[in-house]
């Protein structure tokens, strides 16, 4: 068992095509939340085999597409203070902000560094004793447990020159939010792997009670994800729904316990703002006032400016799902992967830049 | 310092370390050029190496700069035949690295039957260089009756592809700061001249030939197709990718087709010869794993578009900006 290759037999993954075929009659619209979901379903070719019923949404599941520019400023101009070393996972450098991003804020003097893991940037503080080292705190529910968990060793060593900028977010509720806005009508939603890993799948359980849609949780392989879409057009064609798990390897209905212990030792819900969609309530995470010590937020004195956003460009109507990429005036001219004006064209989980990449041959 | 200036110890270092690596006759006569005897249709290349770290898994500086030279002349069809090699060395570099790669220089130029026959050595302070950089040329004679080029692409040619791709860049990101993960992966680096001269006694019919070394087979293909004003049609299922490969990439968030090579290369060759070439290349040491990828076609000129494993299509764009990792 390697876990890669099972997952994409060219064999089953024709069965499984050929089986929703058969199966699908009723038109059908499914939103995949997740980037990483929209890059597997662009980059192996998913909707060319899917039978003209069903119609695949993109949504807002992309951490570094979802942030605000306010908050891309904030981190921006933490990264400016002097002697700060800033710390951050690759996909947010790129990421323009009101006036730069944190890449030209790198070229321009700043101590920014790409770290893979919230352990990598504390051991920069332990290293640093004399330096502040501010994590950029950016992710759902899957990051979040693993920042939380850097605080608390942060805690338990006594490291004092350790902060996190916390910008997390909080997926269910912020799909209630797409749904209650009645802008976009769903048939059946495919939910996020990595974050039902930590949530578990009955943090679905209102969406398909409440709103009668139909929910499958999963993988990122392609056939995970044609495995979701039959079990979502079964549902659909007997006019159920209920919450199913297509990724039994990572999850579990009710999530992982420890997780979501530290998550809650360490932080709240609070109000977040997401892109395209301003401020909703519950669905970002801040420090409880045992930690609070650790947030950048008030450990520094910082002015990010005033926010400025991108003409022209509609990230924020593609992340509710309302335009797609291709809607987009800039698209693939004025914002490419090389000079991109929105953050959903640079994250390698962004919307425009799996439909700019993996164009598709229709 | 005193080492780069000039003076005696400059030629201690020359004398030394150089000439004791690399001796040859044309070398050896330390004159300020190198005077050749070559009759017929010259290729000459130029490049600079610079990667970080200087020691990786399967190879060295010293081995990836002969080989990429060489190998720059070999996807013309030239015969590789000598090369300069200048030195920018940082202060505090050991002498005993730079003797290990002097003495990879030397097996390398001996394995791929070049001489190194000029060269240069500067020292520059602390900070002003990364430990040591390499510039190279190289000069390599074209056989008669060869036209390999990358605008020489036809439709209905094969697109043959040497091996196992990914491996360089994975064995050299293994060892970054901050990013070490173990792996028993080690790069392809290596001179590919062997290989093509076999392939070009094979066939008269090898169209173009290029080494996917930064970019990645995806940003080659992409340039063949474009220069050739052709379409470059391939299918997942027969590129050949290492567990160890995909592995790191699934983990890091990288697609292996935009990941550099070392040692391999890519071949459009007409459709009747594309066994016969296929055959000898596995023959070949740095040919074992070679397969049919593709197809050249005459739609969509500049267009890569690959079969997914799971029967549909997808466009092949060229690498854009430098591959990221991701959050999740």
């Amino acid at each position: 068992m390697k876990f890669v290759d099972e997952f994409r037999s060219s064999e089953l993954a024709q069965r499984l095509v050929h089986s929703i075929r058969h199966h699908s009659t009723r038109r059908a619209r499914f939103m995949e939340f997740c980037g990483g979901h929209t890059v597997t379903i662009m980059k192996h070719g998913i909707r060319q085999l899917l039978p003209s019923t069903i119609e695949m949404l993109s949504g807002p599941g992309c951490p570094v597409c979802v942030t605000d520019n306010a908050d891309l400023d904030k981190a921006i101009a933490l990264a400016r203070v002097p002697r700060v070393i800033l710390t951050t996972f690759g996909d947010m450098l790129k990421v323009p902000g009101s006036r730069a991003s944190l890449q030209e804020a790198r070229a321009a003097g700043a101590d920014v560094r790409i770290v893979y893991s919230t352990l990598d940037a504390l051991q920069i503080a332990r290293d640093n004793p004399a330096r502040p080292v501010v994590f950029l705190g950016i992710g759902f529910e899957t990051t979040a447990p693993t920042v939380a968990a850097s605080v608390l060793q942060a805690d338990q060593e006594g490291v004092h020159n350790y902060h996190v900028l916390s910008l997390h977010k909080l997926c269910p509720p912020v799909i209630k939010t797409l749904l209650d806005s009645g802008e976009v009508r769903l048939h059946g939603l495919i939910c996020p792997g990595h974050v039902s890993a930590v949530i578990g799948s009955n943090a679905w359980e209102f969406i398909s009670r409440d709103y009668g849609i139909p929910c499958v949780v999963s993988g990122f392989e392609p056939l995970d994800v044609l495995q979701c879409v039959h079990m979502l057009v079964s549902q659909v064609e007997r006019s159920e729904s209920r919450v199913e798990i297509a990724y039994r390897r990572g999850v579990r209905p009710e999530g992982n316990r420890r997780a979501l212990e530290l998550m809650d030792r360490v932080f709240e819900a609070c109000p977040a703002r997401w892109r395209g969609m301003g401020s909703v309530p519950a669905t970002g995470l801040r420090f409880r006032e045992a930690y609070r010590r650790f947030d950048a937020e008030s450990a520094f004195d910082f002015d990010p400016g005033p926010t400025l956003e991108p003409k022209g460009c509609i990230c924020g109507e593609v992340l509710r799902a309302v335009r797609t990429p291709r809607d987009c005036q800039l698209f693939g001219k004025a914002c490419t992967p090389a000079s991109p004006v929105g953050p959903c064209m640079v994250s390698s989980e962004g919307s425009c830049a799996a439909y700019y990449l993996y164009g598709g041959v229709e | 310092m005193a080492h780069g200036s000039g003076g005696k110890l400059a030629h201690e270092l020359i004398e030394k370390t150089f000439l004791g690596a690399l001796s040859n006759p044309l070398l050896a006569r330390l004159d300020d050029s190198a005077v050749l005897d070559c009759k017929g249709r010259l290729a000459f290349t130029t490049d600079s190496y610079v990667v970080k770290p200087i020691f990786f898994p399967g190879g060295d500086i010293g081995r990836l700069a002969v080989c990429g030279t060489v190998n720059d002349l070999a996807m013309s069809g030239a015969v590789p035949l000598y090369l300069s090699l200048a030195f920018i060395i940082e202060e505090g570099l050991l002498r005993d690295d730079l003797n290990r790669i002097l003495a990879s220089i030397q097996a390398t130029s001996r394995e791929a039957d070049v001489q190194i026959v000029t060269g240069d050595t500067k020292v520059v302070d602390r900070g002003s260089a990364d430990r040591l950089f390499i510039n190279t040329a190289g000069l390599g004679l074209i056989p008669d009756g060869v036209d390999i080029s990358g605008s020489n692409a036809r439709p209905g040619d094969k697109v043959i592809l040497s091996g196992t791709i990914g491996d360089h860049g994975i064995a050299v990101l293994s060892q970054r700061e901050g990013l070490s993960f173990s792996t028993a992966l080690g790069s392809d680096c290596a001179p590919l001249n062997g290989l093509v001269a076999e392939m070009i006694r094979a066939s008269q019919r090898i169209h173009a030939l290029r080494d996917p070394t930064r970019g990645g087979l995806a940003t080659t293909l992409n340039e063949i197709a474009a220069q050739s004003k052709v379409s470059i049609r391939i299918e997942e299922e027969k590129i050949p990718v290492r567990d160890e490969v995909r592995g790191a990439c699934e983990m890091l968030g990288l697609d292996p087709l935009y990941v550099a090579n070392e040692g391999k290369l890519v071949a459009m060759v007409a459709p009747g010869d594309a066994e016969v070439v296929l055959a000898r290349m596995r023959r070949n040491a740095y040919g074992r794993e070679a397969s049919i990828i593709g197809e050249v076609q005459p739609d969509h000129p500049g267009r890569v578009v690959m079969k997914t494993r799971i029967g549909a299509s997808r466009i092949v764009d060229m690498l854009v900006g430098d591959p990221l990792p991701r959050i999740c």
